[in-house]
């Protein structure tokens, strides 16, 4: 057995290469949501850090966060408000560990895979409302409280939407669902339009992110349930929602868009192919995320809930339906 | 080491990797930052005022009744998954049973949406 076959060996290096790759995806992410948004407005955006472009704003922002105080306000439940960061950014980093990049290329290819992803980001959940509920702020309370009712309430079109997906793959295991596409031909997204854009609208909420942005709406709650937090602790909770933005992307990527399969391409190609192929159809995501963004307005607490629950479920138990009798009856 | 148990260690690791980049950059940060207390610094933040009574007031939590939602529909979604995965094998007979079971849970959320609990006053 050589040292690259051994299990631990093998774990450790992925685990390192995935610990540079979190805090990166964020900083890629963040600065193109910095440049895109800047471009939308008619604004130049970041400018002059790293000489040209900008291209080390964010970088150097991270170094800033080095510098701040921890400040750790006295009437918080300091145990849990320490612990809540950590706990988002464990469900953030467990995420990677499915996406599939290539055919071979990946941490692990669980067999409950798209299950595995839709339980493990709903442990951030958790960790949102401890923050908001440690802090000892009313903001923060109300934030926390508004997240986790928001998450709960997409989480389910979230898990539902993917549902009619799995019923033509046959398969959780998110290569599976590859393959499986790779195999018929046409990605998902063409007989699930419906599952897709639910998925989508879903992902938008999961990630509090405009027009869903309403437990951190600074506007009436200042951060939500962020507020109190400052330094790298708030550091944190910025680099877990780009991760996760890139996560849920590549998970959306993969699961209606083909994944690192695009057709044409032999199986040896998309070895070395397979992951400029994830990434373009991550970011092609992304920029509608973005774009989202500054075109929609931000929803009211009992529009959001009502949404959710009066069509988004309907609708995507309608899919399933239909799915299923597509596929039993055909 | 059986491929079924290494696929709960592989999460494990990054579980805690998750937890070990927090406490990492904690770490360095704290040689780093500075570190000067002091009472007004450490009030909770309510606008520059002093804040009014204790952080956890009561509130109005509307979202007990979503919770309860919840829970009846993520459980729906835990039965549903091993069908769809099944869907062919099973038949026109899942097919009919889940569907009945569907229908019988959205029947609970109509009656919840019938009695106005999705609407704010």
């Amino acid at each position: 057995m050589t040292l690259l076959e051994n299990f631990w060996v093998l774990v450790a290096l992925k685990a390192l290469v995935i610990a540079a790759v979190v805090p990166l995806t964020a900083l890629v992410l963040g600065y193109a949501e910095l440049k895109i948004s800047a471009h939308m407005q008619s604004r130049i955006g970041p400018y002059f850090a790293g000489g040209r472009w900008g291209w080390a704003q964010l970088i150097a922002d991270g170094l800033k966060f080095f510098q701040k105080e921890d400040i750790i306000p006295d009437r918080a439940d300091k145990a849990v408000f320490k612990m809540a960061p950590a706990l988002v950014l464990m469900s953030t980093v467990a995420l990677f560990v499915v996406i599939p990049f290539s055919p071979s290329l990946r941490v692990r290819d669980l067999d409950l895979g798209i299950f595995y992803v839709l339980a493990i980001s709903s442990v951030s959940t958790i960790g949102v409302l401890m923050a908001g509920w440690s802090s000892g702020n009313k903001y923060s309370l109300m934030g926390g409280l508004r997240a986790a009712g928001q998450l709960i309430a997409y989480e389910l079109p979230l898990v539902l939407a993917v549902v009619g997906a799995v019923i033509q793959a046959g398969t959780m295991s998110l290569n599976g669902i590859v393959e499986a596409q790779a195999a018929w031909g046409i990605p998902f997204v063409i007989p699930q339009f419906l599952g897709f854009v639910i998925f989508l609208i879903a992902v938008l909420a999961e990630l509090t992110r405009i027009p869903f942005d309403m437990p951190i709406a600074e506007s009436e709650l200042v951060m939500g349930y962020v507020t109190e937090y400052s330094g790298f602790r708030f550091l944190f909770f910025f680099l877990a929602e780009y991760a996760n933005m890139f996560a849920m992307s590549a998970i959306a990527a993969t699961v209606f868009l083909g994944g690192y399969w695009a057709p044409g391409l032999s199986d040896a190609q998309l070895q070395y192919l397979g992951p400029i192929i994830l990434v373009a159809k991550v970011f092609l995501l992304v920029f509608l995320f973005i774009w989202f963004r500054w075109t929609f307005p931000r929803l009211r607490e009992d529009q959001l809930q009502s949404f959710a629950w009066k069509w988004l479920v309907p609708l995507s138990v309608l899919n399933i339906i239909a799915t299923g009798i597509f596929k039993v009856v055909f | 080491m059986s491929a079924y148990f290494q696929d709960y260690l592989t999460v494990g690791v990054f579980a805690a990797l998750g937890v070990m980049l927090v406490m990492m950059m904690l770490g360095v940060a704290a040689i780093l930052r500075p570190h000067h207390p002091n009472p007004t610094k450490l009030m909770p933040y309510e606008c520059g005022v002093d804040p009014v009574g204790s952080g956890w007031d009561q509130t109005h939590v509307r979202y007990y009744i979503f919770g309860l939602l919840f829970v009846i529909f993520d459980v729906e979604a835990i039965f549903v998954f091993p069908w769809a995965i099944m869907a062919e094998e099973l038949g026109t007979f899942g097919l009919v049973a889940i569907i009945a079971f569907i229908l019988t849970l959205l029947e609970g959320l109509a009656y919840a949406v019938k009695k106005g609990v999705l609407r704010w006053e």
